[in-house]
């Protein structure tokens, strides 16, 4: 709360020292000629407002970020004998719970008693104190910091001073830490995947894991339990993650791709107006309702279909086939294939419908002149030149297949299978990643941390893929620049 | 739009006649190949082009001249009916080749661009080799039958672009990895690898340096021998280099139009003096 109101209190400072400065630099264009003074009056204002405020915001922020930890420590420093007597384990709750006292948060139930009782009395007053003294000290060091920032930056301010370009290096700056802040955070996600499936991989050798064919992620919860060693083989839940992928690709690629090239070649200028939006609220809607689309319609749908051609098939020559198509179950490759294919349709030809307009027009022009029918044109000189960046998108879809999840969970089944039957139920990495993570789990067997096992190599995959497809998209664009 | 008609009228200048051509005869091969007659053309409300009458000479260059806007590449683009491609845009007058109404139903868009081939501002060699730039034409119309005929028939193109010696060693590397002037001369052996009976040219030279632009004058100049050349170019000095007849556009009307040497020394209307004069455009 105090933290709240001194940032405020900052802010409006800091916005009072801009109007000062940008009127001391005002009152000094006033009195020369236009071009006197070297940057506008507000960069003036910007550059003291900067100063005033960003180094005791930062002052303000630590001591919110790092004043606990701070407080903490200096609580440790000196510890009664009575405390030094406990484990390092009982000391943490013991200071945990002084804390708590002081501050009136949830302590643990630990009776204290005799001289513990008064060390804790003792250790709570002064956590009070440590608190209050973080706080007042870091408001305090602010205000001076503020005004001393005031008092360099103020004087400064003259028609030679280069106020502009100090403040946008600054602005630079913001951009920098923006962009930087983006890369950290995935290199902490790669970092954590990496760290965790490390400690997976202590417990299942990594051969065992990527070219292990059975998946059985089951734990004992006692050691004398029969199933007490799990399965962690992950070549079905790839070949799953394959089986629909492709299935996904082979609805996607030719529908996406053919809608492109209608779009942009053929589609009068209204009809495209109309059809794309279209198109691009397929890509709106959320996975989760492809997934019961899927689970719900379109598998019963398709197991009826089956079964009924089954049906009609028992007892002729196909009598083997008929048996098998009767007895076909809701949930299967196809049906989660499909769908995830008609959610890849608007990614397919969005893009590919924007790489074909990159096209340049004269190219369509000369074909057209040459005596080329429009169909030709297409197929002789539009598709090659866009066929780099086509192929781009296609694999930016791929990645975005295998890394799908929602619709698989809710369509494709559970079990682990390697199969490249369409009709048969498979499971997929991600669905895996699900169950294993979801409800209450212990975070250090191999069963859950498999699931980081599984990510980290899903995560190479799309990666690569990632990778290529951008890259190919790199080569195109230099050939058209 | 009659609005304007009668703006112009108005403004009392003489209402456009087909008086306005003075027909190009220096000798008994130059028989009109072209005919156009009271072309109109409209890009969806607004007219481009307003009864535009002109006989184009065959085996010479005609050049179309005028000022930005002035409807001379519109007029290109109706004799091989290119504005077909433009949503919005309709066409009416006659325009004969040969005789015959290139607007007629019977004619095939796809089989009229075969014989009027057409060159355009900017280079634009497609995404393929050299050799199968060149072999483009061929290819969609079928007109060779052996490997070997496809290959003669792109060197003696080449050769007849002049530039069959700067690429004889690279025919099968990329058309776009040569200079503007390599790219403009290959598109012209592309053009002529179908044996057009017209090349239509719009500013061929205008995205070239001067080298580049005087090689392709003297390739147009040797090509009028063979082929019916329309030429549109902001230039006035090519016109006048390149071009045995002269046709000046203004504001969608055709101003006037005779042999290059009499629009350029004795223009019978005041507007032509002016713009080839320099003094507007």
């Amino acid at each position: 709360m105090l933290t709240w109101i001194a940032l405020l209190a900052l802010f409006l400072f800091s916005g009072a020292t801009y109007a000062f400065g940008r009127r001391k630099a005002q009152a000094m264009a006033a009195r020369g000629k236009p071009g006197a003074l070297h940057s506008l009056p507000g960069y003036h204002g910007g550059y003291v407002a900067l100063w005033a405020g960003l180094p005791a915001a930062l002052i303000v922020l630590a001591a919110a970020l790092f004043g606990g930890r701070m407080e903490a420590a200096l609580l440790r420093a000196d510890s009664p004998a009575a405390v030094q007597a406990l484990t390092d384990h009982g000391q943490a709750v013991f200071f945990d719970d002084a804390r708590a006292m002081a501050h009136g948060t949830q302590a643990s139930e630990t009776i204290y008693e005799g001289d513990l009782r008064t060390a804790i009395e003792d250790k709570a007053v002064q956590a009070k104190r440590l608190q209050q003294l973080i706080q007042y000290g870091a408001l305090a060091a602010g205000v001076v910091v503020g005004l001393a920032g005031l008092a360099i930056a103020y004087p400064r301010i003259s028609p030679t001073f280069r106020a502009r370009n100090r403040v946008e290096g600054w602005i630079a700056v913001l951009f920098i830490a923006c962009a930087v802040t983006a890369i950290l955070t995935t290199v902490g996600i790669v970092a954590s995947l990496v760290w965790e499936s490390w400690r997976f991989f202590q417990s299942v050798p990594p051969l065992d894991f990527l070219l292990g064919t059975a998946w059985d992620p089951q734990i004992a919860m006692r050691s004398d339990q029969y199933a007490s060693k799990g399965a962690f083989g992950a070549v079905p839940l790839f070949a799953g993650t394959f089986l629909i992928m492709l299935i996904a690709m082979l609805v996607a690629a030719p529908i996406g791709l053919y809608s492109a090239i209608y779009l942009s070649e053929y589609a009068r200028p209204l009809t495209r107006g109309v059809v794309k939006p279209l198109l691009e609220i397929l890509a709106g809607v959320p996975t989760v309702v492809y997934g019961f689309f899927a689970a719900l319609t379109v598998g019963p749908i398709f197991r009826e279909g089956f079964n009924n051609l089954g049906g009609l098939l028992v007892g002729g020559p196909l009598n083997g086939l008929g048996i098998y198509l009767s007895q076909v179950q809701n949930q299967m490759a196809l049906v989660a294939g499909a769908v995830m294919g008609i959610m890849l349709i608007p990614f397919v030809s969005s893009l590919s419908d924007d790489i074909m307009n990159a096209v340049p027009q004269s190219l369509r022009d000369g074909s057209l002149a040459m005596g080329a029918t429009r169909s030709e044109t297409v197929k002789q000189v539009v598709l090659p030149a866009a066929l780099p960046g086509i192929m781009a998108a296609l694999l930016l879809a791929v990645s975005r297949a295998i890394g799908e999840t929602m619709i698989v969970t809710m369509a494709a089944g559970l079990q682990a299978k390697t199969t490249l039957n369409p009709l048969d139920t498979v499971t997929t990495v991600t669905v895996q990643i699900v169950t294993l993570l979801t409800g209450d789990q212990e975070f250090d067997s191999p069963k859950t941390l498999s699931a980081f096992g599984l990510g980290l190599t899903l995560f190479v995959v799309t990666f690569i893929l990632n990778v290529i497809a951008l890259r190919i998209v790199q080569k195109y664009r230099e050939q058209y620049d | 739009m009659p609005a304007q008609r009668d703006d112009s009228q108005a403004r009392g200048t003489a209402p456009v006649h087909i008086s306005v051509d003075r027909a190009y005869t220096d000798g008994p091969q130059h028989e009109v190949k072209i005919r156009a007659r009271d072309v109109n053309v409209f890009y969806g409300d607004k007219q481009a082009l307003f009864d535009v009458s002109l006989d184009v000479p065959e085996k010479a260059v005609t050049a179309l001249i005028g000022p930005s806007g002035c409807g001379k590449s519109t007029f290109l683009r109706c004799i091989n009916r290119m504005n077909d491609t433009i949503p919005g845009a309709t066409v009416r007058g006659r325009i004969e080749l040969d005789g015959e109404d290139v607007n007629d139903k019977a004619i095939d868009p796809v089989i009229l661009r075969a014989r009027v081939g057409m060159v355009f501002q900017k280079p634009n060699p497609f995404p393929k080799t050299i050799f199968e730039n060149v072999a483009y034409g061929a290819r969609i119309h079928g007109l060779t039958s052996s490997k070997a005929e496809l290959e003669a028939l792109v060197e003696t193109s080449l050769k007849k672009a002049g530039l069959w010696g700067e690429v004889a060693d690279r025919l099968h590397q990329p058309g776009t990895g040569l200079s503007g002037g390599q790219q403009q001369r290959l598109v012209i052996a592309r053009a002529i690898a179908v044996s057009p009976e017209v090349i239509l040219m719009d500013e061929p030279c205008s995205a070239l340096d001067p080298i580049a632009t005087a090689r392709i004058e003297e390739l147009i100049d040797e090509l009028r021998h063979q082929y019916c050349i329309v030429i549109v170019t902001h230039s006035m000095a090519q016109a006048a280099r390149v071009s045995q007849k002269t046709a000046f556009f203004h504001l969608g009307k055709l101003v006037e139009a005779g042999p290059t040497g009499e629009i350029f020394t004795n223009p019978r209307d005041s507007r032509t003096q002016d713009y080839i004069t320099g003094r507007f455009g």
